[in-house]
């Protein structure tokens, strides 16, 4: 704790650094988190996503001290968090089950961490009813743990992750164990907060939805990597691999060779869309494999004669959900294609089963991918 | 409707087996305390006379009575209680570490350590208990040992003493302190002492403040397992004990067996039963307190 951390000359560190950190639970094992390195500056919320053993649950608790790194480091401020244990570390867990002690009242709960702090008395009770008003549990201060719903259990452990002021919160599957409809208010609720008490927030997720509606920042893990990092825009508009794009959101993805290139435009034969299509792209060598990945709200519905892109299909079913309704639809060669259409477009032209309908898509509208 | 009959009989079931092997048994030694030692069989007076004017309750406290005047009763229950709970408390200090060991070792070892627990139950109690007599003897193995070693220069005096007493009582009773404490802490969700010291806590903290409160349970469960049992202890203070460690057990051993003062033995179970359910309330109150 003491020399290294201090010697080195700090280059101008971000909030959160980590350092090519790898994490091996058997030795010589797979590794969970294999050589991350990452920035996070102060104030982000910033999201971990990736599907289950990815490798994002391990890396939190890196960050928590519960797990030690085999390699690489992990600096706050700066201050290097080699063999800092947890209960010295500035970071405070939101833990998935919450882990909230059941022999304590809410109020109790939150003022945990203060009690550990010795502040006094006083300030005790006013941080611990500043915090539970901000989750907005103030009348339910003195019930236990099992006399909470769901919701309100989840609001009392962030609240708990709160009140010592951490420079850093974990959040683990913060909504997992909510109800659907509860899951999608207190999205909105938990970027309230966090704008409003202006501390970092590290999130781990394997719902995307979760991760795009949530985060300033995004990286998208596999296998214990960083396979993509950027906002949420960035990975759903320019997804870097076939992985990202199938894991962001649906995706329709054709495998294809480059013929050629024209004006800004890559010419890629598909067998599977039976044609050829052209996609806005840098130039690449002819003969390169690739994949063209579409999403599925990005095609349309009966175009005009002369666009670009056209694919031949027959309506195989559909799935209404409300807003827009999602489509399967059978290529001419036998390729599954999912196409959304929100209601509007849908009202002008309702769709049967074994329909024949002819689709397209703008150039502009695809992502080029690595096969 | 018979299935609502079905599940009232499974109900039934323990009520019935309370009240035919405790509530029946203990009424029966109810009414013998207040009935006068005859010589006869049986050796007391019945509690309801009938003869040529019809029937006529007699009811005799002198059992009572004389459990109240003479010192030899309460000695022997304030002994019975101060034994059983310097031993009690004892069976929890050991007993913690041994449970939380347990629980804490690797899960295909648990099983294993759960079973050396109970090993001892293989063999009979008595025979246990006696085999501490060859232990503690002037030259039983322990003395010898320390003797060989040079430790001491005579032997200790290690039997027939309150040592002995408790020696017997904490080894007989243990396992019933460790496996509710075992239960309790296996429980015990990891993530709790995780989220205790991500907010601050070192180990001996969030053991103070996260696990010992939530073994409560744990600890008054084992606890009166053991205190409850070993204040009517009688084989330990019989075979280990001396002159100066009467205990209850042992006296109401000596009225039933020794003087055939059946109504007085009666007398001696019914208070010690009396006196066992002040701290059964006590710990009652205590869990309700911690779950409410």
């Amino acid at each position: 704790m003491s020399a290294p951390a201090a010697a080195a000359p700090a280059p101008p560190t971000s909030h959160l650094r980590i350092e090519d950190v790898v994490k091996r639970f058997a030795p010589g094992g797979a590794a969970a988190v294999d050589g991350v390195s990452l920035d996070i500056e102060a104030g982000e919320f910033f999201a971990l996503l990736g599907p289950s053993g990815c490798g994002k649950t391990t890396l939190l608790r890196l960050l928590a001290g519960f797990e030690t790194p085999d390699q690489g480091r992990i600096l706050i401020d700066g201050a290097d968090m080699e063999g800092v244990p947890p209960y010295r570390r500035p970071v405070n867990m939101m833990f998935q089950s919450y882990a909230l002690f059941p022999h304590m009242t809410a109020a109790e709960n939150v003022a945990f961490g203060l009690r550990q702090d010795r502040l006094p008395r006083a300030e005790i009770a006013a941080r611990v009813a500043a915090m539970l008003d901000l989750v907005k549990l103030g009348h339910l201060a003195r019930r236990k743990p099992h006399q909470l719903s769901g919701g309100e259990r989840q609001r009392v452990a962030l609240a708990r992750a709160l009140a010592q002021e951490p420079k850093l919160v974990l959040l683990d599957e913060p909504l997992a164990a909510l109800d659907r409809k509860l899951r999608e208010e207190t999205r909105f609720e938990l970027v309230r907060i966090q704008r409003r008490v202006g501390i970092t927030f590290l999130m781990v997720t394997h719902d995307q939805e979760e991760a795009m509606s949530m985060a300033t920042r995004i990286a998208v893990m596999s296998a214990g990597r960083i396979v993509q990092l950027g906002t949420p825009q960035q990975i759903y508009e320019a997804p870097a691999s076939r992985f990202v794009a199938d894991f962001i959101g649906g995706v329709n993805l054709f495998a294809g060779r480059v013929v050629g290139a024209e004006r800004g435009l890559l010419r890629v034969d598909c067998a599977e869309a039976g044609a050829q299509l052209l996609v806005e792209h840098a130039a690449l060598a002819p003969g390169s494999d690739v994949a063209v990945a579409v999403r599925p709200e990005k095609i349309t519905l009966t175009p005009e004669p002369e666009a670009r892109n056209r694919l031949e299909g027959r309506v195989l079913g559909a799935a209404y959900r409300g807003e827009a309704s999602t489509y399967e639809v059978e290529l001419a060669g036998g390729k599954l294609l999912r196409v959304t259409l929100t209601n509007t477009q849908r009202t002008i032209r309702p769709l049967a089963a074994g329909q024949a309908v002819t689709l397209a898509f703008e150039p502009a509208a695809a992502v080029v991918l690595p096969p | 409707m018979s299935a609502a009959f079905r599940r009232r009989a499974v109900l039934a079931l323990p009520y019935l087996w309370l009240v035919l092997l405790f509530l029946v048994p203990f009424l029966i030694s109810l009414k013998i305390s207040f009935a006068d030692s005859v010589i006869g069989i049986p050796p007391y007076t019945p509690l309801v006379e009938t003869g040529a004017g019809g029937w006529r309750l007699h009811l005799g406290f002198d059992s009572y009575r004389r459990l109240v005047s003479d010192d030899l009763y309460a000695v022997a229950y304030l002994n019975a209680i101060k034994f059983a709970g310097v031993s009690t408390l004892f069976c929890l200090l050991l007993g913690y570490p041994l449970a939380y060991g347990i629980v804490r070792a690797p899960r295909r070892y648990r099983n294993l350590l759960l079973l050396l627990v109970i090993l001892p139950f293989w063999t009979s109690f008595l025979i246990r208990v006696y085999a501490w007599i060859g232990l503690l003897n002037e030259n039983g193995v322990i003395n010898n040992a320390l003797l060989a070693l040079g430790l001491i220069d005579r032997p200790l005096t290690l039997l027939n003493n309150a040592f002995a007493i408790y020696v017997g009582i904490v080894y007989s009773y243990l396992p019933f302190m460790v496996l509710p404490l075992y239960a309790q802490l296996e429980k015990l969700d990891p993530a709790l002492l995780e989220a205790a010291a991500d907010l601050g806590c070192r180990p001996w903290q969030a053991f103070l403040r996260v696990t010992l409160p939530l073994s409560l349970p744990g600890i008054a469960a084992g606890g009166l397992l053991v205190f409850i049992p070993a204040v009517g202890e009688f084989v330990i203070p019989d075979l280990l004990g001396g002159p100066d460690t009467l205990m209850i057990g042992k006296v109401l051993w000596d009225e039933f067996f020794a003087n055939h003062d059946w109504p007085m033995a009666s007398a001696v179970a019914v208070a010690m039963l009396v006196l066992l359910l002040v701290p059964m309330g006590v710990m009652r109150r205590l869990l309700q307190g911690e779950s409410a």
